[in-house]
């Protein structure tokens, strides 16, 4: 288990470079080890603090953080939709910022708060957004819901904090809560039945009511 | 929007759900993640995970297949070929020419060759890439043209004759010759391919499969399994999207999960893997045509010949009702007295080709629009001039090319409407200002009108049935044939019945489609599910409030007219008021029947398959789409700036869920018709399979200022309180962003020459269509 302690250390290093660069270098790698040694899967011990709860767990170390949640933790409200980070369906918010769990390998996320779906609100008890989603009917077949909503609240927050985005023009003043501000955000999240519009007008709303 | 949103119609005025934006029934799971889809299910302890195997050749014969090191990676239980198929190797739902798995034949690359049940998903996966396969590679069809070349064809071509077209075209005093192109289209249904066969005892087996269509995976896997129907239950209580592709390619999914089931006594879930799931099945047809038109010098058609070819992949699959469709809509909006159309229905080694929203008559619309888009460029008139020129009369010039009759004619007030609305006019003018201005950035608009046949073409489709349970303490429990994949129709339903009831819709709880429920259920597919299950839950609900009518009328001596179901409440005569509740109470105490099964069958339609004549639609649904683009001559890159729709729902059932379903359905087929790119290299590769390299619209591609309006006519035909179909109809209405590019294209061309643009105009091909009217010799 040293060795495995040092590889954590290495990537949680390399997280801080940016989550799509550790996804590329670390995933084939960890992946291919066993096939090519001929070695059985190394197993590894990681805590999470998953909508507020703490979760320990023994994990095959080639496990996503998508597989983590769906098929040890029981949360199915993330999707997988594509399984290599196209398409959004699994969207969760990591230490606050909004990732694609099917490109993390849960090991990478040792220590870390994450808040699915299900952390957000439940029936009786939404977040706004939630809300803001029934109200706006911003879903059709659902599949891409929960990845969308998690991913609009971690998009309101960004602009909140002055990240810009593709379609910031002017990046000495706070970014515009424009709706192409939010389309451009959001187009990592895609809905197949094409409810777009009804999607930007819920996180409309409830950024219209946050500031 | 909630259900206490504002009123649409005059039902609502009376206080019914029929016309309310009642929401989504399952709209509070959705936002919550905990509406379940089968990759959901909890699963039985000791579910076994399979994964198919692939071929990587497009034709070849497979002369050695080596499973020892599949079977010898640690985790791997078993694996199925065919020799494990207990029945019938096949998965057609119309021709048997679908194997589960192949035998030594591989007709395409990406072709199901074996399955692996593994302890779990990955350790399937990976044994599924460890068999050592070698092949005798064969020549390969994998284009259309080819395929029409060496009559390849899967079924027999079909030719739609009416008048005399050689002889009108002869007569015709201009006339033209051109090309039609036209791309495929994968579903990308979010939730890929999804079955768990679950064995019970003696010889049963439950299955859990993301379909349209839980009838033929009964069919296909009591078959493959050699059992029978009634042995056999398939359950889906939703879908992640379905788009078409779930009408017949689940039954491959849930026939391999099965097989393996019963060769290892366990459960089994078989998900595919996104990249498996596009390779291995089906996708929408791509089409080529060549036509010949005769019309006078206004525009106005007299003589069409077409010659239409559609790349079916190496089975028939349903490409040949597709086919029929796309035949029965190369009219859409357009009277055309003398015409013939020919239909081949072309064999190619890739994969078969399937059903998909519209079903053939976005092809068939292509086609035409495309001439009349032609006609008016060579003429140097307005497209939607000659549109208007061609549409179909109102008392005359009003029969289609297979003989039914145009009655509900609405094409005129849709257009004078959006015309209006849009200003179209004013902004023609201001648009050929900018582009006489503009050298690089072009501006493009167009209107393009839908008129869409609603029923299945084949008539015995066209039934439904419904069964619907009251208990003791006044619930209702709704089941009915249809499946729930986005597109409302369980919302719809419940809507329908709580009206009949005259119950809030909280006490109604519908179920999931289940062939042990409902029995010999038609897909879910060509529009039909709320017009046909709708009339079956109405039926259903009609048949118990009689009963109750019946019984609260003997009680209290009055006549069953007397009782008035009313908001949750029910009226005997003047004398008596309960709540339906007690009413229910009483009757369970009296031995009324308190369940009921209904049924519904789509009057006044007929089809002859043979000569290609009758009435296969019951009515049409209208819609029209004013589109306008910009396009950077520079790099062929394409913007939707403007889109106004006004599209006919009939009396909507539900206005909120009609709008999500046009803007859906426009914006999928702006996306085939844009940026929707399948591409095979030259070995017959399928090489976009992925999201990674095939791209569906997002987000950033809507249009910044959309209008989207329901025209509030009601049908004219008795359909489910005299709504209309909408689910495929609003896809065509993205013909419109296709034909804008167009527009914009031709800007850059010198009067009356003719355009050369593919569908899907990618920036490549809006490049090329560019280059090639400029006369470059690199877009020859």
């Amino acid at each position: 288990m040293d060795a495995f302690k040092e590889f954590r250390l290495t990537r949680r290093g390399l997280l801080r470079a940016g989550a799509v660069s550790v996804a590329a270098v670390a995933a084939p790698e960890v992946a291919a080890a066993p096939t090519a040694t001929g070695r059985p899967p190394s197993h590894a011990s990681i805590k999470l603090r998953v909508n507020g709860k703490e979760q320990e767990l023994t994990l095959d170390t080639r496990t996503t953080l998508l597989d983590a949640l769906r098929e040890h933790l029981r949360l199915t409200g993330p999707k997988k939709g594509c399984d290599h980070g196209q398409c959004g369906a699994c969207t969760v918010i990591a230490d606050g910022r909004r990732i694609n769990s099917c490109l993390t390998l849960a090991v990478m996320r040792d220590g870390a708060d994450i808040t699915t779906i299900e952390g957000l609100g439940q029936p009786g008890h939404l977040h706004a957004m939630q809300a803001a989603f029934v109200k706006h009917d911003g879903y059709q077949c659902g599949y891409c819901t929960s990845g969308q909503i998690c991913s609009a609240v971690a998009t309101l927050d960004e602009i909140r904090q002055g990240v810009p985005s593709h379609v910031t023009t002017d990046l000495n003043i706070p970014p515009p809560l424009t709706a192409a501000e939010l389309r451009e955000r959001m187009s990592g999240n895609i809905c197949r039945c094409g409810a777009y519009s009804n999607i930007v007008e819920a996180i409309t709303e409830v950024a219209g009511s946050a500031t | 929007m909630n259900g206490a949103s504002q009123p649409s119609s005059q039902l609502q005025a009376e206080g019914s759900p029929v016309g309310r934006e009642q929401r989504h029934e399952s709209a509070h799971l959705h936002v919550a993640g905990r509406a379940q889809y089968v990759d959901d299910m909890a699963l039985p302890a000791g579910t076994l995970h399979a994964a198919f195997a692939l071929s990587s050749k497009a034709h070849a014969q497979i002369t050695t297949l080596d499973l020892s090191a599949v079977l010898a990676l640690p985790g791997v239980v078993d694996v199925a070929l065919p020799a494990d198929v207990p029945g019938e190797n096949n998965y057609g739902g119309i021709l048997q020419d679908d194997p589960i798995f192949t035998d030594t034949l591989v007709q395409y690359a990406g072709q199901p060759l074996f399955a692996v049940a593994a302890r779990d998903e990955l350790t399937a996966r990976r044994a599924a890439t460890l068999a050592k396969i070698a092949y005798e590679e064969l020549p390969a069809v994998l284009d259309i043209r080819s395929a029409v070349a060496s009559d390849n064809h899967v079924l027999p071509s079909q030719r739609l004759l009416r008048g005399t077209p050689n002889a009108a075209l002869d007569a015709a005093p201009r006339r033209l010759y051109g090309h039609v192109a036209i791309g495929g289209q994968d579903h990308f249904y979010l939730e890929g391919q999804v079955a768990v066969a679950l064995p019970q005892e003696d010889g049963g087996m439950l299955i859990w499969s993301s379909t349209q269509h839980p009838t033929e995976v009964q069919h296909i896997v009591a078959h493959a399994i050699a059992r029978h129907a009634h042995e056999v239950t398939v359950q889906c209580r939703r879908m992640g999207g379905g788009f078409g592709g779930k009408e017949s390619q689940p039954g491959l999914i849930a026939a391999a999960a099965a097989i393996l089931a019963v060769k290892t006594g366990k459960p089994v879930k078989l998900r595919l893997d996104r990249d498996v799931d596009m390779l291995a099945t089906g996708k929408r047809h791509d089409f080529i045509a060549d036509y010949d038109v005769g019309f006078e010098a206004d525009g106005r058609i007299t003589a069409l010949k077409v010659m239409m070819a559609s790349r079916c992949g190496y089975s028939a699959d349903l490409s040949g009702p597709v086919n029929d469709r796309a035949l029965c809509h190369v009219d859409n909006a357009y009277f055309l007295e003398n015409v013939e159309i020919v239909s081949h229905r072309c064999k190619t080694n890739t994969v078969s080709n399937t059903a998909f929203r519209g079903f053939g008559g976005p092809q068939g619309m292509m086609v035409i629009e495309q001439i009349v888009d032609d006609i008016a460029r060579t003429l140097g008139l307005d497209p939607l001039v000659v549109r208007r020129r061609n549409f179909y009369g109102i008392g005359e010039r009003d029969e289609t090319p297979y003989g039914q009759r145009v009655d509900d004619n609405i094409l005129d007030l849709i257009t004078d409407r959006l015309v209006d609305s849009s200003r179209y006019d004013e902004r023609r003018t201001a648009i050929a200002a900018w582009n006489a201005g503009n050298p690089v950035i072009k501006r493009g608009l167009a209107l393009t009108p839908v008129k869409f046949g609603i029923s299945f073409n084949a008539t015995h489709f066209n039934q439904a049935g419904a069964l619907l349970h009251v208990y003791n303490d006044g619930t209702v429990l709704l089941n009915h044939g249809g499946t729930e994949m986005g597109q409302g129709l369980y919302t719809k339903v419940l809507q329908v019945v709580a009206h009949e009831l005259s119950i809030p819709t909280s006490a109604i709880r519908v179920s999931a489609a289940d062939t042990s429920k409902v029995p010999n259920t038609s897909a879910t597919a060509a529009s039909s599910g709320s017009d046909l299950n709708g009339k079956a839950a109405q039926h259903a609900a009609r048949r118990i409030r009689r009963r109750l009518e019946k019984h609260a009328a003997g009680l209290y001596g009055v006549a069953p007219s007397d009782v008035r179901f009313d908001n949750g409440q029910v009226h005997i005569g003047e004398l008596k008021t309960l709540t339906f509740q007690q009413l229910v109470q009483g009757a369970y105490f009296a031995r009324v029947p308190l369940s009921a099964t209904g049924f519904y069958r789509t009057p006044k339609i007929h089809w002859d398959r043979v000569n290609l004549r009758g009435r296969p639609f019951y009515y049409f649904a209208y819609g029209a789409a004013v589109v306008e683009v910009a396009i950077d001559t520079l790099t062929g890159e394409t913007r939707l700036l403007q889109v106004d729709i006004l599209h006919d729902a009939g009396r909507s059932l539900n206005p909120a869920i009609d709008r999500g379903q046009i803007e859906g359905g426009f914006l999928q087929g702006a996306g085939w018709l844009t940026s929707e790119e399948l591409w095979w290299n030259a070995r017959g590769e399928l090489k976009t399979h992925a999201p990674s390299t095939y791209k569906i619209p997002t987000a950033y591609d809507w249009a910044e200022r959309t209008t989207i309006d329901l025209l509030e006519h009601p049908n004219r035909e008795a359909s489910i309180h005299r709504s209309k179909a909408v689910g495929e109809p609003p896809l065509m209405l993205g013909i419109a962003v296709w034909h804008a590019i167009r527009d914009a294209v031709a800007s850059c061309a010198t009067p009356g020459q003719l355009i050369t643009l593919p569908a899907p105009a990618t920036p490549e091909a809006v490049l090329r269509a560019i280059g090639k009217l400029r006369g470059e010799a690199w877009a020859a």
